[in-house]
């Protein structure tokens, strides 16, 4: 019987909620294990869960240098989407909204996802054009896409300025009815509890401070909680990359760090039912369950680690909501924070074998990063056990930047800030 | 986050945009050794620390700056006028009429 259902939670009501198990185990790190995962958030713990479930490699420690959850997974706008120009992507993507759509099934943990859609707004006949070559690009792979008119985007979202006299007018836009929003944490904390359920030790505030090596070969890692070895280290740590990769003596990769920031307001009445982006700029928004408006912009467009972000990000992102939504001018932020993104130099992920020895790799997820949780842990568990890709991920390479086939559904090159 | 320019002084980083990593060297425009074109291009040190980097007042007196900013912390402690960190031996193969 599944442990969350609703007569588990009638009867623990009744017991004073004193029965429950805790959600997942706090073991001490063995010697050794079959694959060792490095960072606990999102992806690591999905990569973990796969293994065990997929593949049937339960041998498996997942290092977190703080407590499980508290980097990008718990810090994105928890969009969720699969609206891409480029197959590569596109059928990653949708892979993942595959697996979004039975996760909460799956896990037996109610990860809310709501598929409320996700509209793109277009300003511009140019623009306009570009969503329907984009949406027709989707409907080629079979995901869903409209283009959606004016008088419709005025009924789904009551609150947009649509006059003409708006700074930027609304022509039109393009909608994936099964894009939504997901509860991120309910996702950290449902993969935890899945592969902890499979064998796999979740070890927090372990830091990796270095790699073992046998020659070249990568054969375990050394950590604030002692020496562990493993025949596979798997790297996800998304905006440390950089740093924990120069541990394995690799200086230079084809990301930078930068910092993202996010806000939410306080609590409105229910007025925003999908999630919108704006045209013009770079901004987009959603409303959670508990009414406050959850949004988020542009990086602030340098090399961070810090965490937080500076005010004239802040002043952008405010701008461009009211340009949106004049009736919000004076509505509270009730909080912002920042997030470390592993910025790649064509937008695209990589997941891949390498580069060392006995080492994967996961990283270069951009601001992109959340909605990929389940088919970037579901495909780099494969590349893990099987020591090749999957057909998902088989263009998300490391040497595709020096190899010339890069994969910029933006086409912006190499200048990771604009990605 | 503060910038201190060497015309201007202290100022918002608001004026200035960022022209990125500072670290890279440009291989000569006649080179056609790609491994060294292809580093230049898409290879980042990313340092989680102090890090060169190239800023443009643009804002401002639009020079261009050489700073070196810390990525934890988010300090300037160096800045600079970026072409006196150029190569002098350049101006040897310098445009005619081009002026620093």
């Amino acid at each position: 019987m599944a442990e969350y259902s609703a007569f588990s939670l009638l009867k623990n009501a009744l017991n004073g909620n004193r029965d429950w198990k805790q959600a997942w185990r706090k073991p001490d790190p063995k010697p050794s294990y079959e694959v060792i995962v490095v960072g606990g958030g999102g992806h690591g713990l999905a990569t973990a869960y796969y293994l065990a479930r997929e593949h049937g490699i339960a041998n498996v420690a997942v290092l977190e240098k703080g407590w499980l959850g508290s980097g990008n997974v718990g810090r994105n706008t928890t969009a969720v989407r699969s609206n891409y120009l480029l197959p590569q992507n596109s059928r990653f993507y949708e892979h993942s909204m595959k697996l979004w759509e039975n996760l909460s099934h799956e896990l037996n943990y109610n990860v809310m996802f709501s598929q409320r859609g996700c509209l793109n707004l277009a300003h511009t006949p140019g623009q306009l054009d570009d969503y329907a070559r984009r949406g027709n690009a989707m409907r080629h792979e079979g995901i869903d896409a409209e283009l959606m008119t004016p008088a419709q985007i005025e009924r789904l979202v009551p609150g947009l300025d649509m006059s003409a006299s708006a700074r930027f007018p609304i022509i039109g836009g393009l909608m994936q009815r099964r894009a939504g929003t997901a509860r991120h944490d309910a996702v950290a904390w449902g993969y935890a509890r899945a592969a902890d359920r499979r064998g796999v030790d979740i070890i927090e505030n372990c830091e990796v401070t270095g790699f073992l090596r046998d020659g070249d070969r990568v054969v375990g890692v050394t950590t604030t909680r002692g020496e562990i070895r493993a025949s596979k280290v798997a790297v996800a740590v998304a905006g440390h990359t950089g740093h924990v990769m120069k541990l394995a003596g690799i200086e230079r990769l084809p990301i930078e760090s930068h910092v993202l920031q996010a806000f939410v307001s306080e609590s409105l009445k229910p007025f925003l039912h999908t999630v919108i982006t704006f045209g013009m700029g770079h901004f987009y928004a959603s409303q959670s369950d508990k009414g406050g408006l959850i949004y988020g912009g542009d990086l602030d467009g340098y090399n961070s680690y810090a965490q937080r972000g500076s005010l004239p990000v802040m002043e952008d992102v405010m701008s461009e909501m009211l340009a949106l939504f004049p009736s919000l001018a004076r509505v509270r932020v009730l909080r912002s924070w920042g997030g470390v993104c592993d910025m790649s130099m064509d937008g695209s992920p990589i997941i891949t074998t390498g580069p060392l020895p006995g080492m994967y790799l996961n990283a270069g997820w951009c601001y992109g990063g959340f909605k990929a949780t389940p088919a970037s842990g579901w495909c780099f568990a494969h590349t893990i056990a099987r020591d090749e890709p999957h057909e998902f991920n088989a263009a998300f390479t490391l040497d595709r930047f020096h190899r010339g086939i890069l994969i910029d559904d933006k086409g912006q090159g190499s200048t990771p800030r604009l990605h | 986050m503060l910038i201190t320019c060497p015309y201007c002084g202290p100022r918002n980083v608001s004026e200035y945009t960022y022209q990125g990593d500072g670290n890279r060297t440009r291989p000569d425009p006649a080179s056609t050794d790609q491994a060294a074109w292809n580093e230049y291009v898409y290879d980042r040190l990313n340092p989680a620390g102090d890090h060169h980097e190239i800023w443009q007042h643009s804002g401002g007196c639009r020079a261009h700056l050489r700073v070196t900013r810390n990525t934890l912390t988010h300090v300037v402690t160096e800045v600079s006028f970026a072409r006196d960190a150029g190569h002098r031996k350049s101006e040897r193969h310098r445009k005619p009429g081009a002026h620093a």
